[in-house]
């Protein structure tokens, strides 16, 4: 496995402090028809304030990564079977159930994807906020409250002492988000992990949502993990980049170096289906105004019993023997892009051709 | 949430399977994705029985009682009818295997055809309650109107009284007969039968299949019998299934409480009532046998029924 | 609600009504009233008596004017005289009544003692050894007809103790009283309880699916408070709705059990009047229990509204 702190960061000042680093991470699920590689060594780290943004199709693995760092993964038939997880040097993976509890929600939180049903439907929103701070904090109820009443007004959800009263039903999916993003920052998290948080909204509220987010991160100080599938997302918000394939971080980059120079078949499949990125990018632009919008062919595979060899061969146009046989190593191109693909140097200028 | 695909996909057909009334049709897709030889019966039967192993005991357990009511005369030498004063209250023993009671009738031979009385109550009972069940629970759906109104009121009212109370008020009314204790036991039955037919056809009638059925030209009875009655078919085997065991049940109270079925027929029931308190002390055989006799029947109903519910009702799974 | 609760109120007295003009049918349809069983017990009929008596009791009268005679009563808070012991209705039932709801509050409350924790138990260790133990003994639960159990109960006292536990003479004390009541309301709260383990499980099985309980172990919540607070709060609302009508059902279950136990409460009552062709006493009773199970399903929905903030009554 490469060295992955060694990697330079493109946002953060190198001096920057690593607050979690995942090495070796493997989460497989064990199921009648077989084991299923959710989480296959993976291996990442993120440094203070930093933002990072995981993407990949549904399936990829890119959420049960997240639930592995919680340690939620749902167990049977999901487990945790290798790697560290290590926050500000502390394995997360070698602490027992009530320390990891007091991990979860107060130095590492997580947004779900659907705040309809991710919240409880029979507790308040103040109520829920402040159990989450009382989990933390040694306070009375009653400052709890207080709590969640401040940070609803710092998500900018209007009358912010009454909201707090209302039930989740009685509140629009952006507030929700909102809600749910103030119950992820009352015990200033030193990260977030931010599961597709917009997905399930409007596209107008999408975008504040998002915002919010950043605008918060940066004013708390906290890492964020940014799991998303949408291109536009990512380049709007994050400033380093994982893809993930099959289990598998198949690329990692800065952003602008993804977008200008993706080395990853999938990576560049991904770009091209991209219909405003297609634009910015003036290669996949090239290939946008040639034949619209590419779409990847394919589906992204079951991950029970893979066969040998490249993950996404299969998919792959530039597939040959070797992608079928033996899977690439992971090998840093440039500073601080790495990729995973045999053919990843060959490809580097001509994937538009 | 990226769940592995797999059980994405599982997740998937459980969720065509939830969604209502149609729940028969992935119910195939479903066996045959778990391996099932959905095309021959008895690929099917052997299936099921491997993966619900409780339900497969509950099965040879009715079977078995089955069995036992048509063949009774063949499984005991002794006419349970026949009294002997002089070896009245026998413990067990070769002869009489559970004793005699204190008229010396064969207490073996009486529980073998108290199974003829227990099954004939609880499989007509539960049929006849299905039968009216599913034709008011259809009027009522499909016909909408003054007669739901009705039949909702009434319905109401039979509900209002607690299964037993109900039974006894009727099979007071009634009188002592066989045919009449089934008839009592069928009518508490009726209101819960007749709810599920009605919510099914209710949601059934807006169905596409049943608006293309009608563009058709069909007639509304056809429609009703021939499109509505077989998609409600799931749900009814459960509820008839879990019927049986409290069938069984409520005969048992009711002949226990001297309102059931009478004299000749043997019944378990009242085979308990007429050595209660006093045999506790003095004959406890009297006690046991007819007692377990009644218990394993509603076992092995529970069995079936628990097993069937998982099976065509995937939305009460118990377990998964 | 305004609206919600004159249509409840209206449907109430429909049902009811409904219970009182079938419960009266049923009974004017048994085969025989008190005087031909007295007759009946004594061996003759003698026919000028049986009419006297009749007449005495206003059974001559046409059925309608019987009816109404019953209903108007009972809109002056008058239930009518027992056939059998010539006592106001009232009196005689409400003598009966508290050892009655004494059993039935003690029964649910082992119901509950027993079910929900249990229940949240199984659901918690969903396939391991407690749960599989749990669903056996509930299934089995579900099939002992309660007065065998009841039976068993007795026959394993008089082998262990020597002497019969039940109700031969007045209690003395509130505790001898209480011993002698929680062996009858466990006895029949054995399989109500059963129920609810299983409703309790599979409700919880469902919740414990939920985004929601992620979402507050993500947050550090403990185990038990995700089991209790975050789950239990959902998984509630269907225990309640079974428990509404175990416990407007409870009188059917009573009715055997205080047979068996010999226990003077209303259950034993009412099998006896049946028997007795006591029409005023059957009437009432069976109207009384009409009323309880239609109150608790008002204050079950009640209920739904206070723990589910989703739920309102309008229209």
């Amino acid at each position: 496995m490469e060295k992955v702190a060694e990697k330079v960061s493109a946002d953060t000042p190198a001096t920057a402090k690593t607050v979690l680093e995942v090495e070796g991470l493997k989460t497989y699920f064990f199921v009648r028809q077989g084991v299923v590689k959710a989480v296959d060594d993976i291996s990442f780290s993120l440094k203070a304030g930093e933002k990072l943004a995981i993407v990949g199709e549904s399936g990829c693995g890119k959420s049960m990564t997240a639930l592995s760092i919680l340690r939620l993964v749902p167990d049977p038939p999901g487990r945790i079977v290798a790697g560290s997880i290590k926050l500000d040097g502390k394995d997360l993976l070698k602490l027992s159930d009530a320390e990891m509890r007091k991990i979860r929600g107060n130095q590492i939180s997580m947004i779900f994807q659907e705040p309809m049903t991710s919240l409880n439907p029979v507790w308040s929103i103040g109520n829920q906020i402040s159990e989450a701070v009382m989990l933390h904090q040694n306070v009375s109820r009653h400052e709890a409250f207080d709590k969640a009443v401040e940070m609803l007004k710092l998500v900018k959800i209007p009358e912010p002492s009454r909201r707090a009263r209302e039930y989740p039903h009685q509140l629009s999916g952006g507030m929700r988000q909102r809600a749910m993003t103030a119950m992820a920052l009352a015990c200033n998290p030193h990260v977030l992990l931010a599961d597709e948080p917009t997905t399930a909204l409007d596209v107008t509220i999408q975008a504040q949502i998002l915002d919010l987010i950043l605008e918060l991160q940066e004013r708390l100080g906290t890492a964020v993990v940014l799991i998303t599938h949408d291109l536009g997302v990512v380049a709007e918000t994050a400033k380093r980049v994982i893809v993930m394939y099959g289990g598998k971080i198949v690329e990692e980059a800065a952003v602008e170096d993804l977008f200008e120079n993706p080395l990853h078949p999938y990576t560049q499949g991904l770009l091209a289906a991209v219909p405003h990125l297609a634009a910015l990018s003036t290669q996949a632009g090239e290939a946008a105004s040639r034949n619209r919008l590419k779409e990847i062919p394919g589906i992204v595979p079951a991950l029970v019993n893979l066969p040998k060899g490249c993950v996404f061969a299969p998919r792959c146009p530039h597939a040959s023997d070797v992608c079928r046989n033996e899977y690439p190593p992971y090998e840093m191109k440039q500073p601080g892009h790495g990729v995973a693909c045999w053919h990843a140097g060959k490809l580097a200028g001509g994937a538009h051709a | 949430m990226s769940p592995p695909p797999s059980e994405s996909a599982a997740s998937t057909i459980g969720g065509h399977s939830e969604s209502g009334p149609a729940a028969n049709v992935s119910f195939d897709a479903e066996l045959a994705r778990a391996g099932a030889n959905v095309n021959s019966r008895w690929g099917m039967a052997l299936f099921l029985a491997k993966r619900y192993p409780l339900g497969g005991v509950g099965l040879a357990i009715v079977t078995l009682f089955i069995l036992v009511a048509v063949f009774a005369p063949l499984i005991t030498g002794h006419d349970p009818l026949a009294t002997n004063p002089s070896i009245s209250l026998a413990k067990p023993a070769a002869a009489h295997l559970m004793g005699t009671d204190f008229m010396g009738r064969d207490l073996f031979s009486r529980v073998i055809y108290g199974a003829r009385t227990s099954l004939a109550v609880a499989f007509g009972a539960t049929l006849l309650g299905v039968v009216f069940g599913v034709l008011i629970g259809l009027a009522s759906g499909y016909l909408g109107g003054w007669v739901d109104l009705t039949t909702q009121r009434v319905i109401d009212m039979l509900q209002a009284l607690p299964t037993l109370i109900l039974a006894m008020a009727m099979a007071a009314a009634l009188g002592p007969s066989l045919t009449n204790t089934i008839i009592a036991i069928a009518i508490p039955k009726l209101p819960s039968i007749a709810r599920v037919i009605r919510a099914s056809t209710l949601s059934l009638r807006e169905m596409p299949f049943v608006e293309a059925a009608r563009a058709m030209g069909m007639s509304e009875m056809r429609i009703a019998l021939r499109h509505i009655l077989p998609n409600t078919l799931a749900p009814l085997i459960v509820l008839a299934t879990a019927g049986l065991g409290s069938a069984i049940l409520v005969e048992a109270s009711l002949s226990f409480l001297g309102l059931g079925v009478p004299e000749p027929h043997p019944s378990w029931g009242r085979m308990l009532s007429e050595s209660a308190a006093e045999y506790v002390r003095t004959a406890p055989w009297l006690v046991i046998f007819p007692g377990l006799a009644i218990t394993f029947a509603v076992f092995g109903t529970n069995l079936l029924g628990d097993a069937l519910r998982d099976i065509l009702d995937p939305r009460q799974r118990t377990s998964n | 609600m305004g609206a919600y609760l004159v249509r409840r109120t209206v449907l109430f007295f429909v049902t009811v009504l409904g219970v009182s003009i079938l419960i009266f049918g049923l009974m004017r349809i048994v085969p025989g009233n008190i005087a031909d069983i007295l007759f009946e017990s004594s061996g003759f009929i003698d026919q000028v008596q049986k009419a006297k008596i009749e007449a005495e009791l206003g059974l001559d009268k046409p059925l309608l004017q019987q009816y109404l005679s019953w209903i108007g009563g009972l809109a002056k808070g008058d239930f009518g005289f027992s056939y059998m012991s010539e006592r106001p209705a009232t009196a005689e039932i409400l003598a009966r009544l508290p050892v009655t709801l004494k059993l039935g509050g003690l029964t649910l409350f082992f119901t509950v003692l027993f079910g929900i924790p249990l229940g949240v138990w199984s659901a918690v260790k969903q396939n391991g050894f407690v749960d599989n133990t749990l669903r056996v003994v509930t299934l089995s639960a579900l099939s002992l007809p309660s007065f065998w159990c009841g039976l068993l109960v007795l026959m394993f006292a008089v082998h262990v103790f020597g002497t019969i536990p039940i109700y031969s003479n007045e209690p003395r004390g509130v505790w001898q009283e209480l011993a002698l009541l929680s062996i009858p309301a466990l006895v029949v709260g054995f399989r109500s309880s059963a129920l609810i383990v299983r409703l309790t499980r599979s409700s919880m099985l469902e919740v414990m699916r939920q985004d929601y309980i992620r979402t507050a172990r993500a947050k550090g919540a403990s185990e038990s408070s995700i089991n209790y607070h975050h789950a239990l709060k959902n998984a509630i609302l269907p225990i309640i709705t079974l428990l509404g009508i175990e416990a407007s059902h409870l009188l059917g279950g009573l009715v055997v059990i205080e047979t068996v136990f010999n226990i003077p409460g209303l259950g034993r009552y009412l099998v006896e009047a049946i028997r007795w062709r006591d029409y005023p006493i059957v009437q009432n009773l069976v109207l009384f229990s009409a009323f309880a199970v239609v109150i608790t399903n008002f204050i079950v929905d009640m209920l739904y509204a206070v723990i589910d903030p989703r739920i309102k009554y309008s229209d």
